[in-house]
């Protein structure tokens, strides 16, 4: 039995009630998060959990994720304001041995975000998905500011220039991106309400079912106070519509769906230039991030084909860039 | 002068022997990035065949824009501090034409297949 089993099967029987823990199995994460499938046996049958875990001496080295404990607050909280969550089961203490990690509740349903876009089995729910991710984010936007844990801040005005000082360390010049970082500057929003942003709400970070849609809103670790329309504007951006180029939302529904379930459930109205700001800002940020993973390749840091190839995909947000703000 | 095969022949064969020859044999993550490899030499292949026409081309008409001359590299930089300044524009007579030209001009290497390129395709603009 391993170290990890070990302690999660401590776990398992002292605050989850299970006799035993079964099939723990790694599913994703990079150097810094890990994201574990296991199951327990308690007197009421089975049940599928998950472990998301930042191990001892692990931590993050961007600067922008929230911390596991901050992130499973913020499940709790969007839970408590019927945003549909995984449920969390147990917070780890250090005591635990386990390092930084919570356990939640295993979702079903698809998070592929190409198989949302393409596969049959989601042609039924497919056209109502945009309305449901508008209300769970007309939801997560109502959480109260002061019941927040302490939050990365990053209006509009900070987001932009820490990617410009990226952008500038980078040094490569891509003189479309320059000229968007001049139009998200003549177009900055004024005045921000502050409200929880998820930072990552896009299609591939939410659980699909193909007979009800949403059934979780995944990955809350870029979570941050901010401008709320920042995630209505990162779910249209084109790298993740999978394709689906004429789909705005996520490569599978309408921006106008999306905004009217926004409406319905926070009152609110949605300005649709300012979701455009967030569209270009997001675009532009991922081109960003290829850069700055092509570095990582470059610095020795990763040496695999897939870090050094994806430097070339930053072209693809310029072409996106410029249909957004140059093409007429 | 070398002699054949060409570089481009090189890299397209090693290109076929990866998709044709391992691909096949592998599984999970190593089939992704084998996948990934074979991907990133038919941009290499790519960008032999375009960028010797592509690049002289860009550079005649960032001359034109900026009325300076320099090594490539050199003029981008130089339109990237114009466009960020605001000292060349959108207005800019032909401003708009050369970015268009060149982004498609870099997907055309890049990623042939993405879906704005395709688009901008069907429309017409390359």
């Amino acid at each position: 039995m391993s170290e990890l089993e070990k302690a999660l099967h401590e776990i398992a029987i002292r605050h989850l009630g299970a006799r035993k823990i079964e099939g723990l199995k790694r599913l994703s994460g990079g150097a810094s998060q890990e994201t574990w499938s296991f199951s327990v046996e308690t007197d009421q049958g089975a049940e599928r959990l998950i472990l998301r875990r930042v191990p001892r001496g692990g931590g993050n080295s961007s600067g922008t994720a929230a911390g596991l404990e901050t992130e499973a607050k913020l499940i709790q909280l969007a839970a408590a304001a019927h945003v549909p969550v995984p449920i969390v089961r147990y917070v780890a203490c250090p005591e635990d041995g386990l390092g930084s990690c919570f356990i939640m509740s295993h979702i079903d349903g698809e998070a592929l975000g190409a198989k949302i876009v393409r596969s049959h089995e989601f042609d039924e729910i497919r056209p109502a998905l945009a309305r449901q991710c508008g209300e769970a984010l007309g939801r997560l936007h109502a959480i109260a500011p002061d019941k927040l844990p302490p939050l990365r801040h990053s209006p509009a005005a900070e987001e932009l220039k820490h990617y410009e000082s990226v952008y500038d360390a980078h040094g490569h010049p891509h003189p479309v991106f320059d000229l968007a970082f001049r139009w998200l500057e003549d177009h900055l929003p004024t005045t921000e309400r502050l409200k929880l942003v998820h930072g990552d709400f896009r299609n591939g970070n939410i659980m699909f079912d193909p007979t009800f849609g949403v059934a979780a809103v995944l990955d809350w670790e870029l979570a941050h106070t901010g401008d709320p329309m920042e995630d209505l504007g990162w779910i249209c951006v084109n790298s993740w519509r999978f394709g689906s180029i004429d789909k705005p939302v996520g490569g599978f529904g309408r921006r106008e769906d999306m905004f009217a379930g926004y409406e319905a459930v926070s009152g609110i109205k949605v300005d649709p230039e300012r979701v455009k700001f967030w569209e270009v800002l997001g675009t532009l940020k991922w081109g960003i991030m290829c850069t700055t993973m092509y570095e990582a390749f470059k610095s020795g840091m990763d040496r695999s084909v897939e870090r050094a190839a994806i430097g070339r995909r930053s072209s693809e947000t310029e072409i996106d860039l410029l249909y957004l703000i140059a093409a007429d | 002068m070398q002699d054949l095969p060409t570089a481009n022949e090189i890299i397209s064969v090693v290109s076929e022997f990866l998709r044709e020859q391992i691909l096949p044999e592998l599984e999970g993550r190593k089939k992704f990035h084998a996948l990934v490899a074979a991907n990133a030499l038919d941009i290499v292949v790519r960008e032999l065949d375009k960028a010797p026409t592509d690049n002289s081309a860009e550079h005649k008409r960032l001359t034109t824009l900026l009325g300076s001359d320099g090594t490539l590299e050199d003029l981008n930089k130089e339109l990237s501090d114009a466009l960020r300044s605001g000292r060349l524009t959108l207005e800019t007579e032909g401003l708009k034409e050369h970015l268009w030209t060149t982004t498609l001009a870099k997907l055309s290497v890049d990623q042939p297949k993405y879906s704005a390129f395709k688009k901008a395709q069907q429309e017409g603009r390359t």
